[in-house]
């Protein structure tokens, strides 16, 4: 499997015919550039953590230019009227279903906080795994 | 001032070699302009406030004198969290445009080396070389930090590195280069038939062509010329010429060439040479050489230009001169901060053009998808806007 081929040609002898052999396109689309990378945070893994949350936000920007494009269809197919989505209120069931969705997004996007917090006021519950595995060890 | 939105990536004409997308390819290309665009007009102004409200106070606390040169200006912003808040997200908004860019043509890439191919059957538009040495300037960056630069080949025939730059940039342009990208090719030949509407070229050599954006707007204003364009990416060529026969432009040709050589051409062969964003992408002892070159291949009295980014000059300020370095270093194109140190007059010199005869003026791209909507002024996002500095002249008679 090829996975880097990035300025490996320089000067133009090339391998192969075809790009089924030379093209490998979900690593190939992600090649670094030559030079090395720069950091501008203080702390890389942030810098990391920072990219991967963007390329996130970018797929639901992706997600909701999809479901736009669907209901305009829709509509326009006469099957659905957007004013009606603007509109709508939902009945008391509906909308405990759907804050409860809200909830549970909300937990499972910040999660790691909430552990944090759980951390703090469970200290008994902190000691390392290690230490444990010593203890269990014993028991 | 309302907000102004970029075009949607869908108003990009879409000629008979251009790479297909899905839906979802297409809103990842609208997300990213518009992430541009916000980061660009929202986000990166906060650099010259930080700069001016708390960096440079700073630093003339700390040292008792201001900075001495850009790099100092470059150490003191890095402690900055404006500015490295702004860097990251630049920075990480070129890595995708790349990625989700090279995913669309890769996945493609023997379909698009194909139908280039059959565009191009029993055209005489394109000449690759065998054996061809590309400069290494090319060969020791990967420009944009566009994995594999212009000239790589990934099988015989590819396109890719071609297909990804012309569908791409208008994501980091924000669509402001038109429907074809070729804002700044209109805007120079529409300066030059207004300036000097007795210029009637016949030959003219468009240096570092590319994939053509600028030069098939220089060919239709002036259909009586034959327009060479030179490039040492056979990519870059295959997948332009291919491009100017699908929309129908006939008085170019794609040659691979080294401009550091051209030995293809004759002493005085052109009425004018021609470069677009393309001395910034050479080398230091390169670019004396090619200047040297286009003195040779011009004829005299022929004209000479070049579009770039602003040089930089005593009356730039520190800060603007490390924001225009700023794609030196974090968007791969490292000659751009020595190239605009040197001085235009002394290049045109070595092209023989005397000082006499040179010029500089500012020019504007012309953007046929701005529909008036915007009131022509334009956030400076140094290095990016659409504005340029064209220097040149006129060779000795």
């Amino acid at each position: 499997m090829k996975t880097e081929l990035s300025g490996s040609h320089a000067g133009g002898s090339i391998q192969s015919s075809t790009a089924a052999d030379a093209v490998n396109d979900i690593v190939m689309a992600g090649n670094k550039s030559k030079g090395g990378r720069p950091y501008f945070l203080e702390d890389p893994a942030v810098e990391r953590v920072l990219n991967i949350t963007m390329a996130v936000a970018a797929e639901v920007a992706v997600l909701h230019e999809r479901m736009d494009t669907i209901e305009r269809i829709l509509e326009a197919k006469g099957l659905l009227n957007r004013k009606e989505i603007e509109n709508y209120i939902p009945d008391e069931n509906a909308a405990e279903e759907r804050q409860g969705w809200h909830a549970r997004f909300s937990a499972r996007i910040l999660r790691i906080v909430q552990q944090e917090v759980e951390a703090i006021a469970h200290p008994e519950n902190n000691t390392p795994m290690r230490t444990i595995a010593d203890e269990i060890n014993e028991m | 001032m309302p907000y102004q939105l970029p075009p949607v990536w869908t108003e990009l004409k879409q000629h008979a070699v251009f790479p297909e997308f899905s839906h979802d390819e297409r809103a990842r290309y609208n997300f990213l302009a518009n992430l541009n665009r916000f980061i660009s007009t929202v986000i990166a102004p906060g650099n010259q406030l930080a700069y001016a409200k708390r960096v440079e106070p700073a630093f003339v606390n700390a040292n008792g004198r201001g900075f001495a040169d850009r790099f100092e200006v470059g150490e003191a912003m890095k402690q900055d969290p404006v500015y490295q808040m702004w860097a990251s997200l630049r920075r990480s908004t070129m890595e995708m445009r790349q990625q989700n860019g090279r995913a669309v043509v890769l996945r493609q890439a023997q379909q698009l080396a194909n139908r280039v191919a059959k565009e191009l059957e029993h055209t005489d538009l394109l000449q690759l070389k065998e054996n061809f040495q590309v400069p290494p300037y090319l060969r020791h960056v990967d420009n944009h930090l566009m994995p594999g630069s212009y000239h790589t080949e990934y099988f015989q025939g590819d396109v890719s590195n071609a297909a990804n730059y012309d569908s791409g940039l208008f994501v980091t342009s924000g669509g402001m280069l038109g429907s074809l990208t070729d804002g700044g090719g209109r805007a120079i030949a529409a300066w030059i038939k207004e300036t000097y509407p007795d210029f009637h070229p016949h030959q003219i050599l468009d240096i570092g062509c590319g994939l053509g954006h600028n030069t098939l707007p220089i060919a239709i204003a002036f259909p009586d010329a034959m327009v060479i364009g030179i490039d040492a990416g056979a990519p870059m060529l295959r997948y332009g010429a291919a491009r100017a026969h699908a929309l129908k432009v006939q008085n170019v040709k794609f040659i691979q060439a080294d401009a550091a050589d051209m030995k293809e051409f004759a002493d005085g062969q052109f009425d004018w040479v021609q470069t677009t964003m393309f001395l910034h992408e050479t080398g230091g002892k390169s670019i004396h050489k090619i200047f040297k070159e286009i003195g040779r291949v011009l004829k005299n009295g022929g004209l000479n230009l070049h579009i770039e980014q602003p040089q930089y000059t005593p009356e730039m300020s520190m800060y603007e001169q490390f924001m225009r370095d700023w794609d030196a270093y974090y968007n791969a194109e490292p000659y751009w901060g020595h190239m605009h140190d040197l001085k235009p007059e002394e290049l045109m010199e070595e092209a023989g053009v005397p000082k006499n005869k040179f010029m500089q003026v500012g020019v504007k791209a012309i953007n046929d998808l701005d529909k008036k909507k915007q009131d022509g002024k334009v956030t400076e996002d140094y290095g990016r806007s659409p504005i340029w500095n064209v220097f040149g002249g006129w060779k000795a008679e």
